[in-house]
């Protein structure tokens, strides 16, 4: 008994060791690498990194897409995944998977269908031709604000319904028939029976989808070619990097730990959801 | 079960709104990329897919997400095990940071991996001493598609290993198998599923990355560093867009052909699990 005891804490403790040193050398260490490499030529060429025209403009811009594609994902989350729980229908299966899609497809092809459909040889070209017409207005989709927009919504679409569908399953669907029967609306069975459960999910599924739309890089990169006016954060240290000097390296160090100090709340906050879940359930 | 009439309202609503947002954000602009190609003409299509530049990139994608996946698929097992069964101080933290590269932009881990493990980073000088060259090589495009790739094994072991009754291996142990005998016997091939699933997920992810790897990749057609992805963005740039849809519809039909895979795997596990 005792020398099986010592077998299983010698496993244990080399489990453990593997675990940690892959752990620290694959993840934290690239952390701790952007940090030291921002900071390389000191604090006040960090902050005068961070304060060039290019960094405020591209910090809009992403702003701006992230709001935008986390309202239109959460809204969509919470109808498709009360469709995909609460009712059965013939292609059920078939819909949850296509909702997924944007998991399993490359960014730039994300980027590349929306050159596809609103680009210069894109059918729905001419019609967004004719409504500026109709409209007299120049708006433009393709290596504009649009474009943007559009591949970051993309790209998070899945994130939030992907995150309540497996809770509201697992609490089945008695409790809103229960008060449906007793004469509930739709909204009201939501408001009151269906969104305590899904409260956590649903906040975790947001900050996921938030930290996904600030740092999309692949599908915005395909759409957004004008430095200074639809770059986003990661565009813009990709513009940096490649630049090559020491000093532009350091600033796209400078920007990544921005993106750094986001992952690590959404970490945090990741952990402390899990937990106040687990304790709800 | 009897199947009675749904009291549940709003299928009518919620059905229309998934289905028109589904298809105007993602549809749509998906079907126009399958539209272009199939505009192609066969010979034009074979044509461009089969350029030296495009099977190589192909052939270094698949490989080295191959690879990258399955040094992920004993990692992931490994950091499983060690967060499911075992307790220690800093175990919520370790299991905080496998979610990191969900978490990090691509672009950020990109340019982190390719200095850290370039000539003059801090983990690639003392390596370039010793002769090995990581950046701008294949072991840095594997490297980089085994830290975004380690996550998704990790968390499609984990659920079913925390579910795994002990009974089995309880049971295993009475007829006398050993811990290794139990280990590889038992609790593996019931963590196949999840395992192939896990494997997939990260295969697939790695397939179809950008961001993360086409800093470190180096890029180079003669060395055969260009990854599909980075191949259908300088189609685009060059405005060859009949090259780009060409590649990318292989791709596409690459990713739902793992994608299926995956699915038929997940229903037969949930059925599993559901008869136990």
């Amino acid at each position: 008994m005792d020398a099986k005891k010592k077998e299983g804490g010698v496993t244990k403790v080399v489990l453990i060791t593997i675990s940690v040193l892959f752990i620290f050398l694959m993840l934290v260490m690239p952390l701790i690498s952007v940090i030291v490499n921002s900071l390389k030529k000191g604090f006040e060429f960090y902050i005068e990194s961070l304060s060039t025209e290019y960094v405020i403009s591209s910090l809009k811009v992403t702003l701006l897409a992230t709001v935008i594609a986390v309202v239109v994902n959460t809204f969509f989350g919470l109808v498709a995944s009360w469709l995909l729980t609460k009712f059965t229908f013939k292609g059920k299966q078939v819909l949850a998977t296509l909702i997924d899609v944007p998991f399993s497809i490359s960014p730039v092809i994300a980027g590349l269908a929306f050159i596809m459909t609103f680009g210069r040889l894109g059918w729905a070209s001419p019609l967004v031709d004719k409504l500026n017409e109709f409209l007299g207005t120049d708006i433009q989709i393709v290596f504009a604000l649009p474009g943007v927009c559009l591949a970051t919504i993309f790209v998070t679409f899945p994130f939030v319904s992907r995150e309540i569908i497996p809770v509201l399953n697992a609490q089945g669907k008695d409790e809103e028939e229960a008060a449906a029967l007793m004469g509930a609306k739709g909204l009201t069975i939501f408001r009151k029976v269906t969104f305590p459960h899904i409260k956590w999910a649903l906040i975790y599924g947001i900050i996921l989808c938030t930290a996904r739309a600030l740092g999309e890089f692949g599908a915005v990169n395909a759409l957004s070619k004008t430095r200074g006016q639809t770059f986003t954060l990661p565009l813009e240290i990709d513009a940096l990097y490649l630049a090559g000097s020491s000093d532009s390296i350091v600033g796209a160090f400078a920007v990544s730990s921005l993106l750094v100090i986001i992952a690590i709340i959404v970490l945090i906050l990741r952990n402390i959801f899990e937990h106040s879940n687990k304790k709800d359930i | 079960m009897k199947k009675g009439k749904n009291v549940i309202p709003g299928f009518g609503l919620t059905f229309g709104i998934t289905i028109a947002m589904l298809s105007l954000l993602i549809l749509i602009p998906l079907a126009s990329v399958l539209v272009y190609a199939f505009k192609l003409s066969p010979a034009e299509f074979w044509k461009t897919v089969t350029t030296e530049a495009v099977l190589n990139s192909f052939k270094t994608s698949i490989i080295c997400s191959f690879i990258a996946a399955s040094i992920n698929s004993v990692f992931g097992v490994i950091l499983a095990w060690v967060l499911v069964r075992y307790d220690f101080p800093g175990k919520r933290i370790l299991d905080g940071l496998i979610e990191l590269p969900f978490a990090l932009p691509t672009a950020v881990a990109g340019i982190t991996l390719s200095k850290m493990y370039s000539t003059t980073g801090e983990i690639g000088r003392p390596l370039a001493k010793l002769g090995l060259k990581i950046s701008y090589t294949h072991i840095g495009l594997t490297i980089a598609l085994v830290f975004i790739g380690i996550p998704f094994v990790v968390r499609a072991i984990q659920p079913v290993l925390e579910k795994l009754d002990s009974q089995y291996e309880e049971a295993a142990y009475i007829l006398g198998a050993n811990k290794r005998q139990t280990f590889f016997k038992v609790i593996l091939s019931e963590l196949r599923p999840a395992l192939i699933t896990g494997f997939g997920l990260a295969f697939a992810r790695g397939i179809g990355e950008y961001g993360s790897v086409i800093y470190i990749s180096g890029n180079s057609a003669k060395e055969h560093t260009q990854v599909v992805s980075y191949l259908i963005m300088q189609k685009l740039n060059y405005m060859d867009y009949s090259g780009a849809t060409a590649i990318a519809l292989v791709m596409l039909i690459i990713s739902f052909v793992l994608l299926l895979v995956i699915n038929i795997v997940q229903v037969r596990q949930s059925r599993r699990t559901n008869l136990i």
